[in-house]
């Protein structure tokens, strides 16, 4: 153990217990109570230490705690983009006519779009097969002279790829949306009142821009913090029930409490560090603004990471095996936070049945006031019902992993 | 003992250790139908169940026919009227509703003596691909009022846009997302067997003795690789099998192509769970190593976004994901009919991924074993 006293504090990420816990036992490291009640302050600063240091003696804790969350920020700052700045599409013009060509030409300046223009409806069919266009456009042969006969309607075949949903309803509200414009201005010039009587106004709120990036970001740390707390901590406490070094722990004077806490506080560390480094890299770095105060911060991070500690720590312990609670881990941790937190994919379109499920999910909790904090700022209003659901949760994956424990030492 | 008695009896182990005990059969089965049952209902881009909040100021005939056409069209299953703007404000504050609805006092007046009125629409940007999705369905929900509106009056739009989707006509998304589960959770079964196998042995000490025993390093390998490849096969089909017969997703190309391409698929895959076992010295090590690849690689696959929008240079960093071409043959063979032309140009990066992997592999045991 060495110096407990001054190694104590590794770059303070053991340091929070003062903090947190009395400290009625100092000085009696061999004689403290083996009672459940006390917790004795040296011996869990030496359990903590001894934990901190085999953190940073895996380099693969390191790699989880330090590099996945700065590749992670970067995968979804710039790899992840839900919104098109250019949509692939072909244009086959059967027709040359003047109106022909010009709304061909307004599909051609449409900045959203990147037309090729294709010669035979074949070659351009193909192309949507293999997947080198997302959708095709195609002006038939008698399109400007229905357009220039009153009583008769021209129209434009519009094809999208179907397989992939999403890109085909941008494909269609874009192409829409040319051709609406083209029609007015048509109109306009014409000197036709062909106006719309009816026009919607769109304003987007929180995030005017409407940057996938800036709702995904702050979901993402929600991911990263999910990776730290249950899997890396799963894996480790299942190691040492695997190696039997667990029970070595037990057969000393070590008390349930600080076991528990030894565990908790240098993930809680390790959290809460990378945490600082994800909401900095994404202020700074990737510029998601950041509005929110540090206390709320600390708050809402502090009770999701102690949630998702929770889950990891009650997965080890009921598995006591490694390749298991890595894998119960990933199943129950790390896949519901991706899927059903609401961060990419809406939990409001799922079915109800699981939407109930969501509800015992902390990572939603953590989502939805993530995504406040960036956007919103400090609305506490918005965050108490957040913050109330962790509290529970936190409670609740606490709790069970005592009696998981308890129940083993029995 | 001849090459294949020696390989046989390697495989036969692998398979043992990982059939042997119940825990470890249940995990190779139970996550993949729990995925298959939750996925195509969770991970989607679709919306349904939008919520729309509604602050009507106008009485009009004109306001209650374009808010009946909302309320008919069944895009939106909640439609909320709120009384004053500062609560409609509140609406989007709290999630309450993902589109807001301003109609002005003097709207229905506007609209019958033919001038343009406008209607301000707020969209919540915090989900904004949702956001925008549902203003589409308002925007063509207007458009054929708008359109009935011209056609009772006598007038005829000189031009209009008929829109059809190819392969999935109604743009149903576990269409989409079935045929690319069958290439994630595959990859996620027979990446994580094969990592950690060898990591187990070099922790519980047996590694040492598959080395001195007469097998050679590629020999080990080999022995690795089959039950990964195995894995990877039976999973991809359990999902296969529920997508065509549960989902009752059409499956139009063909099953022989899709599974040589798999092949080739597994062996890349392989590859990587034996290069990152090489490095690793315990179980954590390869399993942390495993998703440290696994996450950005599914990430980057063009399942979640598409890599269309990704930057140019990250665009040709994908080359070297292998999820990334595989996703694209199973969605190809499986919805459009995709050419062998086509398969072909996504798998040889597959084959190249594959050969690169798995002789840096080579070189990382044959350093271990020396």
């Amino acid at each position: 153990m060495g110096h407990p006293a001054s190694g104590g504090h590794p770059n303070g990420l053991a340091a929070t217990p003062t903090t947190t816990v009395k400290d009625p036992g100092k000085g009696e490291l061999a004689a403290a109570p083996q009672s459940n009640k006390w917790v004795s302050w040296r011996r869990l600063r030496a359990l903590c230490w001894k934990e901190t240091l085999q953190i940073f003696r895996d380099p693969s804790s390191v790699l989880i705690a330090f590099f996945m969350p700065v590749l992670l920020l970067f995968i979804f700052g710039y790899g992840i983009n839900l919104d098109f700045s250019r949509l692939r599409i072909g244009l086959r013009m059967e027709d040359g006519g003047a109106d022909a060509t010009a709304f061909g030409a307004a599909l051609c300046g449409s900045p959203w779009l990147e037309v090729h223009a294709y010669e035979s409806r074949a070659a351009m069919e193909r192309a949507l097969v293999d997947s080198q266009i997302r959708g095709f456009v195609v002006i038939p042969e008698d399109f400007s002279r229905k357009m220039q006969q009153r009583g008769e309607t021209a129209p434009v075949q519009l094809v999208a790829d179907g397989s992939e949903p999403n890109i085909a309803q941008f494909v269609r509200s874009t192409v829409n949306g040319v051709w609406q414009t083209w029609q007015m201005e048509r109109g306009d010039e014409r000197g036709e009142a062909l106006k719309r009587e009816i026009v919607l106004e769109p304003r987007v709120w929180f995030n005017p821009s409407a940057e996938s990036r800036n709702f995904i970001i702050p979901g993402s740390i929600t991911v990263i913090m999910t990776v730290i707390g249950a899997l890396l901590t799963s894996l480790v406490v299942a190691r040492e029930w695997e190696r039997g070094t667990m029970e070595a722990l037990l057969a000393s004077p070590v008390t349930r409490t600080e076991l528990l806490l030894s565990k908790i506080l240098p993930y809680y560390g390790l959290g809460m560090t990378s945490l600082l480094l994800c909401v900095g890299g994404a202020h700074w770095a990737l510029g998601v603004p950041f509005r929110g105060t540090v206390l709320a911060l600390w708050v809402v991070g502090s009770l999701f990471l102690l949630s998702v500690l929770g889950i990891g720590l009650a997965i080890s312990t009921g598995m006591r095996n490694q390749f298991n609670a890595a894998q119960a881990a990933l199943n129950a941790a790390f896949l519901p936070a991706v899927m059903l937190s609401g961060f990419i994919y809406e939990i409001s379109s799922m079915p109800v049945f699981l939407r109930g499920v969501t509800h015992i999910i902390p990572a939603r909790y953590f989502v939805s006031s993530m995504q406040t904090l960036f956007q919103a700022g400090t609305q506490w209003k918005l965050l108490l019902p957040d913050i109330l659901m962790l509290g529970c949760t936190t409670v609740f994956f606490i709790g069970l992993t005592a009696k998981l424990t308890k129940r083993r030492m029995e | 003992m001849s090459f294949f008695s020696r390989i046989h009896a390697l495989v036969r182990k692998e398979f043992q250790s990982l059939l042997s005990t119940k825990s470890g059969r249940l995990l190779l089965v139970v996550p993949v139908i729990i995925q298959t049952a939750l996925f195509p209902f969770a991970a989607t881009l679709e919306v349904k169940n939008a919520s729309l909040a509604v602050f009507n100021e106008d009485r009009g005939r004109a306001s209650v026919e374009m808010m009946q056409r909302f309320a008919a069209s069944g895009a939106f299953t909640r439609i909320t009227p709120v009384w004053s703007g500062e609560a409609l404000d509140e609406a989007i504050g709290r999630r309450d509703a993902l589109l807001a609805v301003h109609i002005p006092a003097d709207f229905s007046r506007k609209v019958a003596t033919g001038e343009a009125s406008p209607v301000q629409v707020i969209l919540d940007g915090r989900r904004s691909n949702s956001s925008q999705i549902a203003f589409g369905y308002l925007q063509s929900v207007l458009d054929g009022y708008l359109k009935d509106r011209a056609a009772a009056a006598g007038r005829v739009v000189p031009s209009e846009v008929v829109a059809r989707n190819w392969f999935v006509p109604n743009l149903e998304y576990t269409w989409f997302i079935l045929p690319s589960l069958v290439a994630i959770i595959t990859t996620i079964g027979s990446l994580i067997v094969t990592a950690l196998s060898v990591a187990r042995e070099r922790e519980q000490g047996t590694f040492e003795q598959l080395l001195v025993s007469p097998l050679s390093p590629e020999m080990i390998m080999l022995g690795k690789a089959v039950p990964a490849v195995v894995v990877g096969f039976f999973q991809a089909t359990l999902i296969l099998t529920a997508a065509v017969f549960i989902y009752h997703v059409p499956f139009r190309g063909s099953l022989g192509l899709l599974y040589g391409a798999m092949f080739f698929y597994a062996l890349a895959l392989v590859g990587v769970g034996l290069f990152i076992s090489s490095i690793s010295k315990t179980q954590q090590q390869a399993f942390l190593g495993a998703f440290v690849f696994m996450v950005p690689a599914i990430l980057l696959s063009g399942y979640t976004a598409p890599v269309e929008n990704m930057p140019m240079w990250l665009q040709h960093v994908t080359w070297i994901n292998p999820v990334r071409h595989f996703v694209e043959v199973v969605k190809g063979v499986f919805l459009k009919d995709a050419s062998y032309g086509r398969v072909f140009s996504l798998v040889w990066p597959l084959v190249v991924i594959g050969i690169g992997t798995l002789s840096l592999a080579a070189l990382m045991f044959r350093r271990k074993a020396a």
